[in-house]
This record gives structure tokens, C-alpha cells and sequence, in this order.
């Protein structure tokens, strides 16, 4: 039962909140909820398995969310045509244009991150953190150098744009359309981990680094695999959530950053399963409160991580083994 | 030695501020089993730890296949066909039976005749083949760990105090285990407290003493020579027979 | 003690001389004021290297603190009550608020893997910026509150009638050197603190942990009584500084810059020596005021040019204390005390 608690929390915490609210407030609610909590777990798998490969934490995580809303930006001003465009087709290419272009941008960012910052700094968590946060500040100042200071609009496709009725209850297409990407992320995650050699090789070396090592995989250049591509992720996070927004900021990663803390916190550094527990966890609490106690919205994503540490000290799927 | 596989020539290794090897000298010979001995705190598992090259040697060689393989990562050192079981097993208790072997296989996974030996070795572990290893005893994880060092064909067997905390019945169980590995001209080096193991596996011998090899010799020899065995070995080997 | 390096030395004297007689040597609102910052950046510097560089405590939550003080007095004074009980009242409670919340976080850390602490610090330091916000009748929200300052502070003031040296003996004077003594007694009493039997001990954790344990020091109760320190030390900062500026808002006492800032000087300056951050303060204080015009200097000699301006363009200076910052850890991890010292 009590290894079995942390993945009845989410279904739980779904069913509590029914008696309070409508049924169709209920379920437009949750669909934001894991529309969000989708998207936060993009941005958030990176940093936990960063985290739990190689014992590294970063604080400049954030930097790659707002790379990746950026680039959104940038590849959708040109493509106004297409995304506004009647055609579901050219809708879907701007979109997936947009989503790629901040795949790769921050993947590419991200492997240079990690030869120029990340790689002297093994084993000194202290120093991990200060160079991270060193390397946001200077991330944030570049980005705000390219793309300057103020607010920039971006537009959803047509077809993602408005909503539709789903059992009386009003659902934005784009909210689902998140969950959908972020369900097929999650699976296509899942898969490669647990259907492949190189998440053999990843999961077991989250759990002991040293012995992976020792039957001769080269863990230092799979984790700079696993870098990139934690950093892509974040980008296609990032570019999500900018399209969500229909507004960025250079601010936007940072905001986010906080978020993403409190979602590997509560779901236990290290750990996938956890990581998407959490999101969706922080997606459904923050949309669940701000419905029903407005006023409570902002603190309810602390309250929530402070009582799942107090309940679980090292989160809810803690990674055992080192 | 004319046909070692393995050399430690003057091996020095420090682990933050401590001196722990000060030049350990000794070979394995090939299709051998050559058993490392000392008591606690003698230095035997950071000999196996610098082997591996999971701690660095700061002075001294070691050689594997006439090779100096002291200053390579320990990936590339394990690539040359060592496996090595360390004294804390190193089983993912998450990962199922199944993948804790597969891991140690090549890019194209089990090969049949291999896999059906170890099981043949080790009857339960195809009994909890699906089943997440960390629910498995002190002695069968200890069995698994040594059937993923067997799994594939290696040039070198290294293991640490395999018999650490178990039971009677499963050492005996895992001397036959490594009878069949020696039958089958295996090269293995073990580090054993457990003198009954030694003797009954044991082709040559070092003994180590805090940090330096202090006797190295037939294996033969020093199970006869109790003199020599009370000299080297102390008192706690009394315990053990 | 090590024998300070004669530079080192040299420095402090010149930094300490400088802001004694900062306002005859530097006259002119605009000097002075930068002074006061100056001494006031010392304060809270110094008082997150007690965290940082004597116990390794990488906290992101300081500037909630530095705000418990600035708010502490601006809401009394804004409401109207102004006078110096007002502030003594707002001063002694916001750095007994901090001391208990600073402790509060860190007993809760303590039950968590010490690197979420971290990450709670600025989860909580996020959260603190968000009801600052949206407090609107307690904080004035995002716009802050102004509010007058009690009579011997305010610019009219006459302490005497003629003045000193030429300088005008007035309000703005005094508060200066309040802001001064103040500083000068809250480092004093920091550098007593790191130098006594319990500031040892704070590096004794630093340095081994399990050591310090075995040794049979409960360092849970030094950590907690350090933070709780260094966070009502902070909150003395923010005092200081809501009279200096006669407004806080959130913006100048809560974001994430202001945390930045708290860094650099801290790792510029380098890292568990008080004096460190001391030097460090001064140096980014500094470049705040005289890097920009360089700035703008190289700004306009690059226009036409693409992108590049961008990079040096006024607004971006803290590119290049990040890119310093980031050069400082790397190659100086001990700042410029510790390089000075390692001569």
C-alpha cells in the first residue's frame, strides 16, 4: 500500500476536487491541469535525469525554456501566413517548424553548456550551482541582447485556436492538443527507456553510475546524450508554453524554473516516473486552486511541495542506491 | 612470471588525503586462479578498485595483456575484457534479473548456450528471471552479480569477497560455481576472507599487508604452512575453519 | 590568524577611509547615496558569506529577508506612524521575523537531501516576490510604498547651522552616517562572530561534516542558528536601505536581480572572508554606476554594427559581471581575498 501511495495520489487528488465544483468545471479544470502538467513535464525530465545520471544540478535549466519560447517566436513571425492559414496542413507544419527549430536550438545550446560549463565541475555541487547560475545570468542577458527586452506576441495555429464542447463542458483545443504531445512524448520517453538498450543503460546508471562503468559503457558520453536532449526537451517545453501564452517574456524561463524545482522535488530528483507525477500533480493544483480559492493559487504549488516533503523527505519516487 | 595476463608493478594509490597502496607488485597468470589475501584494511579491495581504474593509481603500472592500462577510464579498461564483481555487488535493484544480465552482453544480448549455462549454474535466477532485483537475498544477488561477470566470454574473472555475509550453504553453493569457471581454465582473481574458499579454488597466492604484498606463493604451500598462515593471516582465520 | 596580504590590506584601509569620509570627499547627492549603497550591499553580502562561504549553504532566499527589513519599516512609516520608535519597532521585528522563518526553512530542509535546500530556498524566495505583489493594502503591491522619513533624516534638516567643511550638516548627512555606523557595527559584530569559538565550529562543518559530527557538534543547531543570524542581519540591511531610498518595492528588495547582485559580490569578492564580500560589494556597486557609461561609450561607437551594440548596450552590464562571475569560479574560486592571499 505505501508503495503504491504515490501513484494513487494523482487519480486522488482528481476525485477530491469533484464534489466542490461542476462537472464540466471539473473536467475543462483537469484538462488544463494536465495541459500544463504536460507541458511541465517536458521541461522538467531533463533536469531530474541530468540530476539522477550524473549527480549534476542545473540552475540554468531554465535558460533552455526560454531559448526554446524564443525561437517560437522567431520561426512563427515569418509564417504568419501558415499559421493563420485555413489549411490544418500548414497550420501543423508552422507548428512543428516552430517546435523543432527549439528542439534543436536548445539541444545544440545545451551541448555547448555542458563542454564550456558543466564538465569541470563534476562532483563540487557547490560549484555546480554557482556556475549554473552564473551561465543563467548569462543566457538571460543574450537572449534579451538578441531578441531585446520587451514582451513579444506569438499566435496559436488556427486550428489549436478557440475550444470545443466536451460533455458540457468548454475544453481550448490547444489544452488538448498539449496533452496529446506531451501523452506521446511521455510514452515515446517510456518506451525508449524501458525498451531500449541505451534506457537500460541510463536507468541503471542513475542508480549506480560506477558499476555501469565498470562493465564498460561510457557513461560520461551518454550523459552528454542525455544532456541534449533534456535541453531539446525544454526547448519544445518552452516553445509549448509560449504558444500557450500567446505572450513571452524574457522572464519566462525563470518563472518556470521554479516551477520545474518544485515538480522534481516532489516527484524525487532522479526519477522519471516521478517527474510526470509531479507536473501533473503542480498542473492540477495550480489550475484546481486558482477555480476554487483564487486568492490561495500562488502558494498552493509551495503548500504542495511542502506537505509532500514533510509526508516524503526525498520526494515521491525516491532513487535509491548511491 | 611467463605468461601473466595481469601486472601490478609498484602500484601506489591515494584516496583523498589517505596512502593506501604503498607499490603492490604481484601477477595473475593466465587460465590461473590466484586468490588475493589480507586482512581487513589491508588494502585488497582498493587493489581491485585501482585494476578497474575507479580509483587512479598515482604511481606504479598495471599491465593487462602486456598492456599499461593504469591511466585509462574505467569503460575502456573494462572493454578489454574484464569483469569485475565489486565487494558491493553493484546490483540495480530496480532493473529486473533479466536486465542486471543483460547489461553485461554485447549489442546483439544474450547468447543461448551462455545464458542457458549460467542458469544451469544458478537454477533460481531463471526462476526470478522477470522480477526486480532488489527483492532478491544477499546470496542470490551475489550469484547474479557473478553470473553478469560470465554472461559474456571475458579474459578476466575479478571478484571481491564473493562469500561476504552469506550462509553456509550458499558458499559451498558458489565454491562449485567457481570449480566449474576454474575447470574451464577461467583466469580469476578473488579476494577472499574465507580461507576454505582459497584453498579449494586457489592455483598461486598474494597476501597483502597495510598497503604492500607481503607473500605471494603457491597456494598449495601456504594451506599446508599453518605456521604461515597464522604469520600472515592472524587470528581471524581461525574463526573461519 | 594568517597574515593579511599587504594589497589586501591597503584595500580595506582605502574602502573603509573612503566611505568614513565619503561625504566630504565626494559631495553631491548622487556620491553619497552611492556611498550609502555601498554600505549597505557590505552588510548584506557579508551576511549571506556567513551562509555561503562558512557553512556552504547555497541559499537563494536572502533577498526575502533583506525585505522583511525594508517593508518592516516602510509600513509603519507608510501608515503614517513615522518617527525613529517606528523604525526601531519595524527594525527589531522584521530581523526577529527573519531570524524565525530563516530557521523555519532550514529545520525543514534539514528533513530533505541537503540539495533541495537550494532549490526550496528559491522556490520560497519566488513565493515571498508573488505576495509582496499581491498584498496590495499591506505592501502597495507592485508600486511599492513611499513614505516620509522621521524629521532628523528628511533633506530639510539643519543639525547645525554652519557647515562642516563645506558640507551642509543636513538630514541626508545624517543618514548617511547612520547608515555608516550601522554598517560598520553590523560588521563588526560579523567578523566577531565568524572569528569566535562558534564561527569555528561553522567551518569545521564546512570543511567535513561527518568530521564535525563525530566530533559531537550538533551541526543541525549551528546551521539553523546561522542561517537564522545571517537572515536578521540581512533584514538590518533592508532597514537601511528603505531609509535610504524612502521607497521599497518589490522590484528593488525581492527579485531575483537583487539576488544576483548578492552573488556576484560575494563570489567576486571571495568567499568566507567577510572581507571579501566587503571589497566585492564595493566593486559592483561601482560598476553599476561607472560601467554603464562605459557601456553606453561603446554602445554608440558600435552602432550600425549587428548584434554587437546589443551586447554592450547599457542594460546589459550584467552580461558581463556574469560572464566575470562565471570566470571567478572557474578559474578564482576563492575571489580576490583568496587570490591575494595565496601570493
Amino acid at each position: 500500500m505505501n508503495r503504491l501511495a504515490p501513484y494513487l495520489l494523482l487519480p486522488a487528488v482528481m476525485l477530491a476536487v469533484m464534489p466542490f465544483m461542476s462537472h464540466s468545471s471539473w473536467l475543462a479544470l483537469t484538462v488544463a491541469g494536465l495541459a500544463m502538467g504536460m507541458m511541465l513535464f517536458l521541461m522538467a525530465s531533463g533536469l531530474t535525469l541530468v540530476f539522477g545520471l550524473m549527480d549534476v544540478l542545473n540552475f540554468a535549466h531554465g535558460g533552455f525554456i526560454t531559448l526554446g519560447a524564443y525561437l517560437a517566436v522567431s520561426v512563427l513571425g515569418p509564417l504568419t501566413g501558415w499559421v493563420s492559414s485555413e489549411s490544418w496542413a500548414l497550420n501543423l507544419l508552422a507548428l512543428l517548424a516552430a517546435v523543432l527549430a527549439a528542439a534543436i536550438a536548445s539541444g545544440v545550446a545545451g551541448l555547448a553548456f555542458e563542454a564550456i560549463l558543466i564538465r569541470r565541475v563534476y562532483g563540487s555541487h557547490l560549484q555546480q550551482i554557482l556556475i549554473t547560475v552564473g551561465g543563467l545570468i548569462v543566457a538571460g542577458e543574450l537572449i534579451v541582447a538578441l531578441w531585446g527586452p520587451q514582451p513579444l506576441p506569438l499566435a496559436k495555429p488556427a486550428i489549436l485556436r478557440g475550444s470545443f464542447l466536451l460533455f458540457g463542458a468548454t475544453i481550448e483545443t490547444y489544452r488538448m492538443a498539449a496533452v496529446a504531445v506531451g501523452l506521446v512524448v511521455y510514452a515515446g520517453m517510456h518506451a525508449l527507456l524501458n525498451r531500449t538498450r541505451i534506457g537500460l543503460v541510463v536507468r541503471a546508471g542513475v542508480e549506480n553510475r560506477e558499476m555501469v562503468e565498470a562493465l564498460g559503457y561510457r557513461v560520461r558520453r551518454l550523459f552528454v546524450g542525455v544532456f541534449v536532449a533534456g535541453s531539446a526537451l525544454a526547448g519544445i517545453g518552452g516553445a509549448m508554453w509560449a504558444e500557450y501564452q500567446e505572450l513571452i517574456t524574457p522572464s519566462i524561463g525563470g518563472e518556470m524554473t521554479i516551477l520545474v524545482f518544485i515538480v522534481v522535488i516532489i516527484g524525487g530528483l532522479g526519477s522519471v516516473s516521478g517527474c510526470f507525477t509531479g507536473a501533473m500533480l503542480v498542473g492540477l493544483a495550480a489550475n484546481y486552486v486558482g477555480f476554487l480559492a483564487p486568492k490561495l493559487a500562488l502558494g498552493s504549488n509551495i503548500a504542495l511541495m511542502v506537505a509532500i516533503l514533510l509526508w516524503r523527505p526525498r520526494g515521491l519516487f525516491p532513487v535509491g542506491g548511491k | 612470471m611467463p605468461n601473466a595476463l595481469l601486472t601490478f608493478e609498484g602500484v601506489h594509490t591515494h584516496i583523498g588525503p589517505y596512502h593506501i597502496l604503498h607499490g603492490v607488485d604481484f601477477a595473475v597468470p593466465e587460465g590461473e586462479v590466484t586468490m588475493l589475501l589480507g586482512r581487513n584494511g589491508a588494502g585488497k579491495t582498493t587493489a581491485l578498485r585501482s585494476l578497474m581504474g575507479l580509483w587512479k593509481p598515482n604511481q606504479g603500472r598495471i599491465t593487462f595483456a602486456g598492456r599499461d592500462i593504469s591511466k585509462l577510464p574505467t569503460p575502456e579498461i573494462a572493454r578489454l575484457g574484464i569483469a569485475y564483481v565489486p565487494e558491493t555487488m553493484g546490483i540495480f535493484a530496480a532493473l529486473t534479473v533479466r536486465e542486471n544480465l543483460l547489461l553485461a552482453t554485447g549489442p546483439a544480448g544474450f547468447q543461448q548456450d551462455r545464458l542457458d549455462t549460467v542458469l544451469a549454474l544458478f537454477p533460481v535466477l531463471g526462476q526470478k528471471f522477470a522480477q526486480a532485483a532488489g527483492g532478491l537475498s544477499g546470496g542470490q544477488k551475489q550469484m547474479l552479480a557473478i553470473s553478469r561477470a560470465i554472461i559474456e566470454e571475458r579474459r578476466l574473472l575479478v571478484v571481491d569477497e564473493p562469500t561476504k555475509g552469506l550462509a553456509p550453504a550458499v558458499i559451498l553453493h558458489l565454491i562449485e560455481a567457481f570449480q566449474k569457471l576454474k575447470a574451464a581454465r577461467t583466469t580469476i582473481l578473488l579476494v577472499e576472507q574465507n580461507f576454505e574458499m582459497a584453498r579449494a579454488l586457489g592455483d598461486t597466492v598474494a597476501v597483502m599487508e597495510d598497503g604492500r604484498i607481503v607473500h605471494r606463493g603457491d597456494m598449495a604451500a601456504l594451506a599446508a604452512d599453518t605456521g604461515l598462515q597464522e604469520r600472515l593471516l592472524g587470528l581471524s582465520l581461525a574463526a573461519h575453519q | 590568524m594568517k597574515r593579511q596580504h599587504p594589497v589586501l590590506t591597503a584595500l580595506l584601509v582605502l574602502l573603509f577611509v573612503a566611505l568614513a569620509a565619503a561625504p566630504f570627499i565626494f559631495p553631491g547627492t548622487k556620491s553619497v547615496a552611492t556611498a550609502s549603497r555601498v554600505c549597505i550591499f557590505i552588510v548584506l553580502a557579508a551576511s549571506y558569506d556567513i551562509l555561503l562561504g562558512y557553512t556552504g549553504i547555497v541559499s537563494f532566499a536572502h533577498t526575502m529577508f533583506f525585505a522583511f527589513g525594508a517593508y518592516g519599516v516602510a509600513i509603519p512609516l507608510a501608515a503614517g506612524w513615522v518617527g525613529w520608535d517606528a523604525v526601531l519597532v519595524g527594525t527589531l521585528g522584521s530581523a526577529a521575523l527573519a531570524a524565525a522563518v530563516s530557521a523555519a526553512i532550514a529545520l525543514l530542509s534539514l528533513r530533505v537531501q541537503r540539495l533541495f535546500f537550494s532549490m526550496i530556498t528559491m522556490a520560497v524566495a519566488s513565493f515571498a516576490q508573488i505576495l509582496a505583489t499581491q498584498l496590495r493594502e499591506i505592501t502597495g503591491g507592485e508600486d511599492g510604498l513611499t513614505f516620509s522619513l522621521p524629521a532628523a533624516l528628511q533633506p530639510g534638516f539643519r543639525l547645525l547651522a554652519e557647515p562642516i567643511f563645506g558640507v551642509r550638516a543636513d538630514g541626508r548627512l545624517v543618514g548617511y552616517y547612520l547608515t555608516f555606523f550601522v554598517a560598520l557595527a553590523m560588521f563588526w559584530l560579523m567578523r566577531r562572530l565568524v572569528a569566535s569559538p562558534f564561527g569555528r565550529v561553522l567551518q569545521a562543518i564546512r570543511e567535513n561534516e561527518f568530521r564535525a559530527e563525530a566530533l559531537g557538534y550538533r551541526t543541525i543547531v549551528y546551521r539553523t542558528t546561522a542561517s537564522a543570524i545571517a537572515a536578521a542581519v540581512a533584514a538590518v540591511a533592508g532597514v537601511l536601505m528603505a531609509l535610504l531610498l524612502r521607497y521599497v518595492g518589490p522590484s528593488s528588495t525581492l527579485s531575483f536581480d537583487v539576488m544576483t547582485d548578492i552573488l556576484l559580490m560575494v563570489v567576486i569578492g571571495g568567499m568566507g572572508s567577510l572581507t571579501g564580500p566587503a571589497l566585492g560589494a564595493a566593486v559592483v556597486v561601482l560598476a553599476h554606476y561607472y560601467l554603464q557609461p562605459l557601456m553606453q561609450a561603446g554602445h554608440d561607437a558600435l552602432a550600425g554594427v549587428p548584434v554587437l551594440p546589443n551586447l554592450v548596450h547599457p542594460d546589459r552590464w550584467l552580461l558581463w559581471l556574469g560572464t566575470l562571475f562565471v570566470l571567478i569560479v572557474y578559474f578564482f574560486p576563492a575571489g580576490i581575498v583568496g587570490s591575494l592571499k595565496r601570493r
